[in-house]
């Protein structure tokens, strides 16, 4: 299924915000955002202070600096955390306090740590979270160095003992073939320019260009290489399947100052105030363009039909999709869109013999 | 939770860590600062902080042992070896993959446990910010409102019912699911499971679901086959195998692009040779051979080159075409919406699409 967001897409020209970026992904970004800053007021807490006498415990002596860029807190609330875990007493049979630390000088050392020196063992969330995404990079080929890979997906199974089980339960799959993304990991590394020949399919054409590769990036089961474009002289995405052929030139790759990585986590699609509002309205059979489409609005119309509305900078594309649909859906809005594809639909049948 | 909160559970933790007997709730309360006089309060203030403990992962293990204190009385420990995380070292070039494994989840609802393993790791010793393999960025995105639930109801082995929205259905419909796993591809997310309906294995997609996933039955009570692999059970369509076919096609010179990727014997059509009454109508295309299977998929991907693509062969894919174009004709002609009838009476030509109830 072809998919307009990243043929080529500018990144970046327009700062949108997240939640209307991409309808229900970036509402759900926000609300698990919301959901983090809670849990981080409560369990995470605690889950801090018994991280934290091991990390130093295993480090001997550890920077308040150090310390607090590695738990991400401030040296305030470290301190704070570090004067809660040395008030820590038992009063029964007879009181004592277990814990005992210090951070003069700005240097922390525990000399008594009793039973949490050692960290809590994995919970099976966290086991998972790890292990499904080092399957994941273990399966995408020329990713990483297999062998550290499967090294450290042993080691965490085994630490992570039972709680390692469920991660089998949950896959992630990447889709690459060929050697592209090998040879461009090797020109990114070298700090070479590629020549590649690209396949636009929102515009049907295949274009030539040199780029600057600056780095590769996986994002929603497709694999880009972002780099500085130097026909359009800005920062661009190809997806890897749509270069037909590559070319590691013999060019030092000369990336601008000024070129501004993309923001992966703000999602790749990017309305601009530019776009075109298109309406849709799809058929129960034709609903599945609402889900490979970032659409602006969706409206069910009753019986498993849907009004859509997305917005695009370029509706060359859209015309492809409605040809496309059949009687599954059509375009309401722009009328000069639909009559477009209208024109369309009637010169192909006259190619047919057909008016 | 409150610092004096936070407190108490620490002193709860070491408390339960130190003790080789089972400490009763009573010994507790005598050992561990902060719990009130009240009895009443007491024994509903520990029952909260037992759960607490539960859900940040730690084993707290009940039992009694007759030499005890508590003599039979039910009592509590944390057995340190069930407690602690095993030893382990990595090596530089293996924490740098595990840095880069850790930022998958990025943005996504597994980021918070993946950043608190990396929490617990480093706290064994692990240097997890040696540099990354520099070049390579992987995400994972789990934007679908399903995700939580379903993981959730996976990693406890609990039964769930969601509505789903099939496609080529006018209605939603209320489906059971024992849930065996979730996996994606291309970015898209898919719960296996058997369908306790249909009586049968079936894939969900997440972005179909609606509405909220709900639990149905107690955890522990999914039993996921011996050999079930849930990759194949959702990546491999097992509908019918068709054997691919030559279909001969013009394509516009310097258009039609994409199918042009793949054609095969691509020649310049024989000026006279054409079989149409004006050979010169064809002037400037070239002909092709493409495979196809599904003329139910292909049809529409030809439909959108528009006229830079004509079949010539076989009839049916021929047929299809012009069928799908029709259908933009008459769609584009009925203002304000294609009505019912005409989707129902698409049914021939949208049975193909219906095959993706199975899940694409």
């Amino acid at each position: 299924m072809t998919d307009m967001t990243t043929d080529e897409t500018p990144p970046g020209a327009a700062a949108a915000p997240p939640a209307a970026a991409a309808g229900a992904k970036g509402r759900a970004a926000g609300k698990a955002a919301s959901a983090k800053a809670a849990a981080s007021n409560s369990t995470d807490r605690l889950a801090r202070l018994l991280a934290l006498v091991p990390y130093v415990v295993s480090r001997d002596s550890v920077e308040l600096g150090q310390a607090a860029a590695a738990f991400g807190v401030s040296e305030k609330q470290l301190i704070d955390d570090l004067n809660l875990l040395w008030c820590v007493e038992l009063r029964a049979p007879d009181p004592y306090c277990p814990i005992d630390l210090s951070y003069e000088g700005g240097e922390i050392i525990v000399t008594e740590a009793e039973s949490i020196a050692r960290p809590l063992r994995l919970k099976v969330d966290e086991a998972s979270a790890l292990l499904v995404a080092l399957r994941m990079l273990a399966g995408i080929p020329d990713l990483q160095d297999r062998d550290a890979l499967s090294r450290v997906i042993a080691k965490l199974e085994t630490a992570a003992g039972a709680a390692a089980a469920v991660s089998s339960q949950v896959a992630v799959e990447v889709d690459v073939r060929g050697d592209t993304l090998g040879r461009l990991r090797q020109a990114i590394g070298a700090g070479r320019r590629v020549h590649i020949a690209y396949y636009v399919p929102a515009r049907d054409e295949n274009t030539e260009r040199d780029v600057d590769p600056m780095r590769l990036l996986v994002v929603e089961g497709n694999t880009y290489l972002e780099g500085w474009c130097r026909r359009a002289e800005a920062v661009r995405l190809f997806r890897l399947d749509r270069i037909s052929e590559l070319s590691v030139l013999d060019v030092a790759a000369e990336v601008p100052d000024t070129a501004e990585p993309i923001d992966v986590d703000a999602g790749l699609f990017r309305p601009s105030p530019d776009d075109v509002r298109v309406t849709l309205d799809l058929t129960a059979s034709g609903r599945w363009v609402a889900d490979y489409y970032p659409c602006e609005s969706v409206e069910e119309l009753g019986e498993g039909r849907l009004r859509i509305v997305l917005r695009t900078p370029d509706t060359r594309w859209v015309r492809g999709l409605a040809l496309r649909l059949g009687d599954e859906g059509h375009v309401v809005a722009p009328a000069g869109l639909a009559a477009a594809i209208r024109g369309d639909a009637a010169r192909a049948l006259a190619r047919y013999g057909m008016a | 939770m409150s610092r004096r909160k936070t407190e108490r559970l620490l002193n709860l933790v070491v408390c339960l860590l130190a003790t080789r007997r089972y400490l009763t709730a009573e010994q507790i309360r005598r050992a561990v600062p902060g719990y009130p006089d009240s009895d009443e309060a007491f024994k509903r203030m520990f029952e909260r902080d037992k759960e607490e403990l539960r859900e940040l992962g730690v084993p707290l293990e009940v039992g009694s042992d007759q030499q005890g204190g508590g003599g039979e009385e039910t009592g509590y420990r944390i057995p340190p070896q069930a407690y602690e995380l095993p030893d382990i070292h990595l090596t530089p070039d293996e924490a740098a993959v595990l840095g880069l494994a850790a930022r998958v989840w990025q943005r996504a609802s597994m980021a918070d446990a993946a950043s608190g393993a990396l929490l617990k790791l480093r706290a064994a010793g692990v240097e997890t910010d040696a540099a990354t393999p520099a070049g390579i960025e992987p995400r994972v995105d789990t934007g679908d409102p399903a995700f939580p639930a379903l993981w959730e109801a996976v990693r406890d082995g609990r039964p769930v019912a969601f509505d789903y929205q099939a496609i080529g259905r006018t209605s939603v419909s209320r489906r059971h699911l024992e849930p065996w796993g979730v996996v994606s591809r291309r970015g898209r997310w898919y719960v296996v499971g058997h369908d306790r309906d249909r009586g049968e294995e079936r894939v969900f997609r997440l972005s179909r679901i609606t509405g909220e996933v709900v639990q149905d039955g107690r955890p522990g009570t999914v039993t996921v086959p011996d050999g079930v692999d849930v990759r194949r059970i959702a990546f491999d369509w097992s509908g019918p195998v068709t054997e691919p076919r030559p279909a001969t096609v013009r394509l516009r010179a310097g258009a039609a692009q994409g199918p042009r990727r793949w054609a095969k014997d691509l020649r310049p059509v024989a000026a006279g040779a054409a079989g149409s009454a004006d050979a010169s109508e064809w002037d400037g295309w070239d002909e092709a051979t493409l495979t196809f299977q599904d003329v139910d998929r292909f049809a529409p991907y030809l439909a959108r080159f528009a006229d830079d693509v004509v079949v010539l062969d076989p009839p049916d894919l021929r047929d299809a075409v012009i069928q799908q174009l029709k259908a933009v004709l008459a769609g584009c002609d009925v203002p304000g919406g294609t009505t019912a009838s005409s989707g129902a009476a698409s049914g021939g030509a949208a049975a193909g699409a219906t095959g993706e109830a199975r899940g694409r």
